[in-house]
């Protein structure tokens, strides 16, 4: 069990109506220091969230008390950049439990289901529904069904179904992880090398 | 199906599948993993987590590069967060006996140089690392990507990841380069054609005779942006460039083994009337040396031209607007003449003794600006001693420069080479994110030959009135 288990997940949402948000935005390399898994999340965003002298930016959404929740909505390409984990570590950190976005950056969106964040591609169109819904009320839930593979704009009842396939799908549905399942076929791996 | 056309592509990624899962990802087996300071350390704590050891530890090759200071490598590294990292992966690799190039290891460097430099690289390949320039080694005819720590994880426990097989693009590039043009400006217009997601979910076959015409090296520099367009990797396929380039290197095959491998490494080709599921052709008449301007690598034009108009661009003004006003530049400039106050040659893109050459050749004989501060940093040991034998660190000396050592340096900042806030950075690394290169610095990617120009009259200039 090397994360917590995803299965429906009802939440108001941030809103990060940016493209192209970078891996070196999510999290700059200066804080990937650390040699443990811990305190990604304070600084998440760092540069666009503290000033030079580390007091928040009031104009930041994570910095804006009106907006709150487990899921963190960005634009087109988000996450594109560097491989590092601690992007999606920071997010999970902070407290977001799934991302939503028009389209995620390869990398970054095989790193989130590895740590249990679960990423919701919708189309552009449903991107803008969940913004301007989020902009007439801060509070508007989503809901993100990942056995229905749907995620509904509460308020409206606008619905979409998203994409995961069905082996990663039952391990978000359970907690389980890859290298649980690596684990348990060593042997064939082994026998696979010997033959190479 | 054994006699259908199969593209370099297939040919390595098929021959690597463990097992294939239904409505899943393939496990797929790792030939080579790279690993450093930075991205690992998590990875080995998860392993002593789980009780599990290394399974191939022979297959794994560590190297310090990412926060690594580019000054007084002899003297203990002052940050303690940095030291830690570097202590950890020295004790890390010791415990499972794996190969560690630490600071002040002659064959230390960054570890998309030394790869190569040492013949760990081969085609057929699949390499990877906690890295996403990891693509750079693409150039060899191997499948090489980048990944994140919980991957590592499973290299170093099971030697395998788990991937869906992505789709295949070939991108063909024809015809014949014009003066000051180099594999850098190869790269940077590519991607400023197809923008920084749209080879998101491919990866790359680059064909045509500007890359089979292309140099090693070369290749390398255009393999490892393959990331930056969103693709996974890139690769070219293997040829008498390439068989040159890896015989005789310290861990590469010799005598029979050596031929063992060449008479695989000459099927390693994409079979005529392969199917790509994407392939665009652009013509090499149509590069010129190229800048960016804005703070993805997708925001780069040739050096002649001017900042385009958001109004001509698809979608994302917005985000486009807050680019330019973080440069501080305005649509329609002209990046001629635009005040440089920094001026990095190095890193995994372009910290090769041929990119060293290029940018010697222009300041040669010529003298630094003095408002310009120029980091000169190797890729590895080696590439500083190829520096001292070819006599370019004479010319660097003469002109005003100073050479540091090897490592990631500024290219991401880790250690003490940040550029400062507002700064405008020529740079022939690969990122020019909002403060990847310091908080608030200003990037310009740019191949050595504008970065040498630009060192010389302290502002953006076009090299080519220097050749």
């Amino acid at each position: 069990m090397a994360y917590d288990s995803f299965k429906v997940l009802r939440s108001s949402a941030v809103p990060l109506p940016i493209e192209n948000v970078d891996t070196d935005q999510i999290i700059p390399a200066r804080f990937l220091k650390a040699t443990e898994r811990k305190g990604f999340g304070d600084n998440l965003f760092r540069d666009w969230r503290y000033d030079k002298n580390d007091q928040p930016k009031s104009d930041f959404i994570l910095n804006n008390p009106t907006y709150s929740g487990k899921i963190l909505v960005g634009g087109k390409n988000f996450g594109s950049g560097s491989s590092r984990e601690h992007a999606a570590w920071a997010i999970y950190d902070y407290g977001f439990r799934c991302v939503v976005s028009s389209f995620f950056a390869d990398i970054f969106r095989g790193n989130s289901i590895n740590v249990g964040i679960l990423p919701v591609q919708v189309s552009p169109e449903f991107l803008h529904q969940i913004f301007t819904e989020i902009e007439k009320d801060p509070k508007a839930e989503l809901e993100v069904s990942l056995p229905e593979q749907t995620i509904t704009i509460v308020p409206t009842g606008a619905s979409e179904s998203f994409q995961i396939n069905g082996y990663k799908k039952h391990n978000l549905l359970n907690g389980f992880d890859d290298i649980d399942y690596l684990q348990a076929m060593k042997d064939e791996i082994a026998t696979f090398a010997l033959n190479r | 199906m054994s006699n259908s056309p199969k593209t370099l592509f297939d040919k390595v990624w098929d021959s690597h599948v463990v097992r294939q899962i239904a409505d899943g990802p393939d496990v797929f087996f790792i030939d080579r993993h790279f690993i450093h300071e930075v991205t690992s350390p998590v990875a080995f704590l998860g392993l002593e987590q789980r009780g599990v050891s290394v399974l191939f530890p022979e297959k794994t090759f560590a190297t310090a590069d990412h926060n690594t200071p580019t000054i007084n490598q002899h003297l203990p590294v002052e940050d303690p967060l940095s030291a830690n990292q570097l202590l950890q992966l020295e004790k890390n690799t010791s415990k499972y006996g794996i190969s560690h190039w630490g600071l002040g290891n002659p064959k230390n460097g960054i570890v998309h140089v030394v790869g190569p430099e040492n013949g760990i690289t081969l085609p057929g390949m699949t390499i990877v690392c906690g890295d996403s320039h990891t693509s750079t080694h693409g150039a060899f005819g191997a499948i090489a990507f980048g990944i994140g720590t919980s991957e590592v994880e499973m290299v170093l426990s099971s030697q395998c990841i788990m991937q869906p097989k992505p789709l295949k693009m070939r991108i063909n590039v024809n015809g014949q380069l014009g003066k000051g043009v180099t594999p850098k400006d190869v790269a940077l217009y590519i991607i400023s054609k197809l923008s920084t997601s749209g080879a998101t979910g491919y990866f790359v076959e680059y064909a045509g005779d500007v890359f089979e015409n292309m140099s090693m090296e070369g290749r390398m520099t255009v393999c490892n942006l393959s990331i930056e367009m969103g693709a996974r990797g890139g690769m070219i396929a293997p040829d008498q460039t390439t068989f040159d380039y890896i015989n005789g290197r310290e861990l590469a095959p010799k005598g029979a083994d050596w031929d063992k491998q060449m008479a695989y490494w000459k099927t390693l080709k994409t079979d005529a009337g392969s199917d790509f599921d994407k392939e665009i052709t652009f013509l090499a008449s149509d590069i010129e040396p190229m800048i960016t301007y804005g703070t993805n690598p997708g925001m780069g034009m040739g050096i002649s031209k001017n900042i385009p108009q958001a109004k001509d661009l698809e979608g994302g003004e917005s985000s486009y607007a807050k680019s330019l006003d973080y440069m501080g530049f305005e649509e329609n400039d002209s990046m001629i003449g635009k005040k440089v106050d920094y001026v990095f040659i190095g890193s995994c893109t372009n910290g090769r003794i041929e990119d060293f050459r290029a940018f010697a050749s222009i300041i040669k004989g010529r003298k630094k600006a003095d408002h310009v501060t120029a980091w000169v940093v190797p890729g590895s040991h080696v590439v500083e001693a190829q520096i001292h034998e070819e006599g370019i660190y004479d010319i660097l000396m003469e002109a005003g420069f100073a050479l540091r050592q090897p490592g990631c340096s500024a290219c991401l900042a880790m250690n003490d080479d940040k550029i400062p806030a507002g700064k405008y950075a020529v740079s022939t690394s690969n990122r020019n994110f909002e403060g990847r290169q310091g908080p608030g610095s200003r990037t310009l990617l740019a191949s050595p030959l504008v970065a040498a120009a630009a060192a010389i009259t302290g502002v953006v200039t076009d090299p080519r009135q220097f050749l």
